[in-house]
């Protein structure tokens, strides 16, 4: 058996992909429920009914899908130009950090219409710092971007949980360890009243399409996929290089620390360690399943967030750990890249 | 600050030192083999996660302690062929098809947790391996409580990383391997199959990988908990880069690498007070990232490391 690659990648396989991969991360996800002894066909409609069921259901999927995108769009991003950022998560719990201290106690007396601005500015700088040091680590010393991201994220999780505890500490949680709340006027609006959904789902949306423009439509764009396909052909036509990685890092970085903004603004209003349930580590899932296209990133997320959502509540009537929901999404993953591999390239006998 | 020096000279340190060392030394031969071989193995993390539960989980239903050792070494292979036929033979991303991995064992093994083991105030523990004193050695002072009085799966590791560098350096097999990682087409000129060369070093490093995870919960600890890996995988990818892919030099890695970790530990108790904890947390991580960028300059990478290959294909 050999694989030859295709003359011309079918749109229709190329679309098809995601679809068959999350199929068969669902059959497999099947099976594991059967291992529990609950019923499978039932597990799977309370975890739709959970996801999609009522209008809360909605939008709490809407709700954790909302950081989804932002990491989604940071892990695409910086995967297209082979920026292996695998620090998401610790770029958003630095961006939600920096949010938290700028944004509690006065926050410099700006009025709202501009403070709201302002700390999604701070947030996203923070992110964007935290991944243009590993960044210039690689081309300075050739050092694997991929090990250096990842240790990150315990280094920050580790400066979070002292800040926490020592010089941002809210005096006012009886004794539970999180940070001083952001003030009222830097809390992102609402979008349904009664519920969790607030305007950085619209927020995130907007960022999508403005990636998906900057990445088709602009000569950066054009850089860091060149950079990403072939770096070397892509240096001998003119791209430089180190310049247009610094740029990516930048991008993603700062989407990445954006989630960790919005979290904070929209949902929890203060940083603990329990901010992100991983949302930097599933939005390479996310990345991945959406083929790294911008704008499949939120359809991709709205998926991840579904299984997060539905399984938290099937686990909740049916006796299912809710750890299935993260063996569906890393399948996902795993099929994703097969089926992509197959839309590339066919069997041959 | 003389008690700074003070404490480098306890026997409590240092007979910390290879306990801590152990999975270190487990997990980064494990990925040195894959990389020797010309695959990065990213699953790591999530096979020694795996690795710690099944290990357990085995010995939790009245397996014997080594076959929980056994059982975590085949859960480790499989996942090494998941990722070998994933990376080798259809030469997908080695980053993202790692992570993937790791992001799955990981997961996988705390839904198996849950499943075995409902959720209750207090983990459930098991009777772990308890040091063996070698007969004689372990009278010496000094060197017979922090050398010959430890588990015997810290023996088993010092013994696998002897053969390995055994294996590399001076057998065919050795040699075949490493030409894989550095020339696959000139190995293939050679005869040698360096497809099934790949497959087969991925599966013996992730199978040392699982019992890096099973030392953890067999022997460090005797309960499992999600989480409880705590990177360890991650600092053993920046092992293998500080080792420059030498097995012999990765026990060195380990080694220095938990004597930082344990003198750490110790300041933490000293200076507890005064200085937040998650400071000497941090340092471990902080010192992997430091030895990157001293070695990664210097370090001679295989040089077919992370380019798939494809028979026939240039």
């Amino acid at each position: 058996m050999r694989f030859e690659r295709r003359e011309t990648r079918s749109p229709i396989l190329l679309m098809g992909a995601p679809l068959i991969a999350v199929a068969v991360a669902l059959a497999i996800t099947g099976f594991l429920i059967a291992l529990s002894g609950a019923p499978v066909l039932e597990a799977f409609q309370k975890i739709l009914i959970s996801a999609f069921g009522s209008r809360l259901a909605i939008t709490e999927t809407l709700t954790r899908a909302t950081p989804l995108i932002f990491t989604g769009l940071a892990v695409a991003v910086a995967f297209r130009a082979q920026v292996w950022n695998i620090g998401a998560e610790g770029q958003l719990y630095l961006g939600a950090l920096a949010v938290a201290a700028a944004g509690s106690g006065g926050a410099f007396g700006l009025p709202p219409l501009l403070l709201i601005p302002f700390l999604m500015v701070v947030g996203a700088l923070a992110g964007m710092v935290l991944l243009v040091v590993p960044v210039t680590l690689r081309f300075r010393f050739g050092v694997d971007e991929v090990v250096t991201t990842l240790l990150l994220n315990f280094i920050v999780l580790l400066f979070v949980s002292l800040a926490i505890e020592g010089f941002m500490r809210d005096p006012l949680a009886f004794g539970w360890p999180q940070s001083v709340p952001v003030d009222g006027d830097a809390r992102l609006p609402k979008l349904v009243p009664k519920s969790r959904l607030h305007l950085g789902l619209v927020i995130a949306i907007i960022a999508a399409i403005v990636v998906f423009l900057v990445n088709r439509y602009s000569v950066f764009g054009m850089q860091s996929r060149a950079a990403g396909l072939n770096a070397a052909a892509a240096r001998f036509a003119g791209v430089p290089i180190s310049w247009t990685l610094i740029k990516v890092a930048c991008l993603s970085g700062g989407l990445a620390g954006l989630a960790g903004a919005v979290e904070v603004m929209g949902v929890k209003g203060h940083v603990s360690t329990a901010l992100s349930p991983g949302f930097g580590y599933a939005g390479i899932v996310v990345a991945m399943l959406a083929n790294l296209n911008p704008l499949g990133v939120v359809a991709a997320a709205i998926f991840v967030a579904a299984m997060f959502v539905g399984a938290d509540g099937m686990s909740r009537s049916l006796e299912v750990p809710s750890f299935i929901a993260d063996v569906t999404v890393s399948l996902a993953l795993l099929t994703m890249l097969v089926a992509l591999f197959l839309s590339t390239y066919r069997v041959v006998r | 600050m003389s008690e700074l020096v003070d404490i480098l000279f306890t026997v409590g340190l240092w007979s910390s030192v290879l306990r801590i060392a152990t999975p270190l030394i487990f997990g980064t031969l494990g990925a040195l083999l894959c990389e020797r071989a010309g695959v990065l193995n990213l699953g790591i993390e999530g096979i020694m996660t795996f690795g710690a539960m099944v290990g357990w989980l085995t010995v939790y239903q009245g397996g014997d302690l080594w076959a929980g050792v056994f059982a975590a070494a085949a859960c480790g292979a499989v996942f090494g062929l998941l990722h070998a036929l994933m990376t080798v033979n259809l030469g997908l991303s080695q980053h993202v098809t790692g992570l993937g991995v790791t992001l799955f064992a990981s997961s996988l093994s705390y839904y198996i947790f849950r499943l075995a083991v409902p959720v209750q105030g207090t983990p459930p523990t098991v009777e772990p391996f308890q040091t063996y004193a070698v007969p004689l050695l372990s009278d010496l002072p000094f060197l017979g409580p922090t050398l010959f009085s430890q588990t015997p799966l810290t023996y088993l590791a010092l013994a696998v990383a002897l053969l390995l560098a055994y294996v590399m350096a001076r057998t065919p097999l050795g040699l075949a391997v490493r030409m894989t990682g550095e020339n696959p087409h000139a190995a293939e000129a050679q005869g040698l199959n360096p497809i099934g060369l790949r497959i087969g070093a991925i599966c013996a490093g992730s199978a040392l990988m699982g019992v890096g995870g099973a030392f953890l919960t067999l022997a460090a600890f005797n309960s499992f908990f999600p989480t409880m890996v705590q990177g360890r995988g991650w600092v053993c990818i920046a092992l293998v880069v500080f080792s420059t892919w030498r097995p012999s030099r990765a026990l060195l890695g380990a080694v220095l690498f938990a004597l930082f970790d344990g003198y750490q530990l110790r300041l933490q108790a000293h200076f507890g007070k005064a200085v937040p904890y998650q400071l000497f947390l941090m340092m471990p991580y902080i010192l992997s990232i430091v030895a990157l960028v001293i070695m990664s300059r210097r370090a001679r990478v295989p040089q077919a490391l992370m380019k798939p290959y494809r028979r026939g294909e240039r």
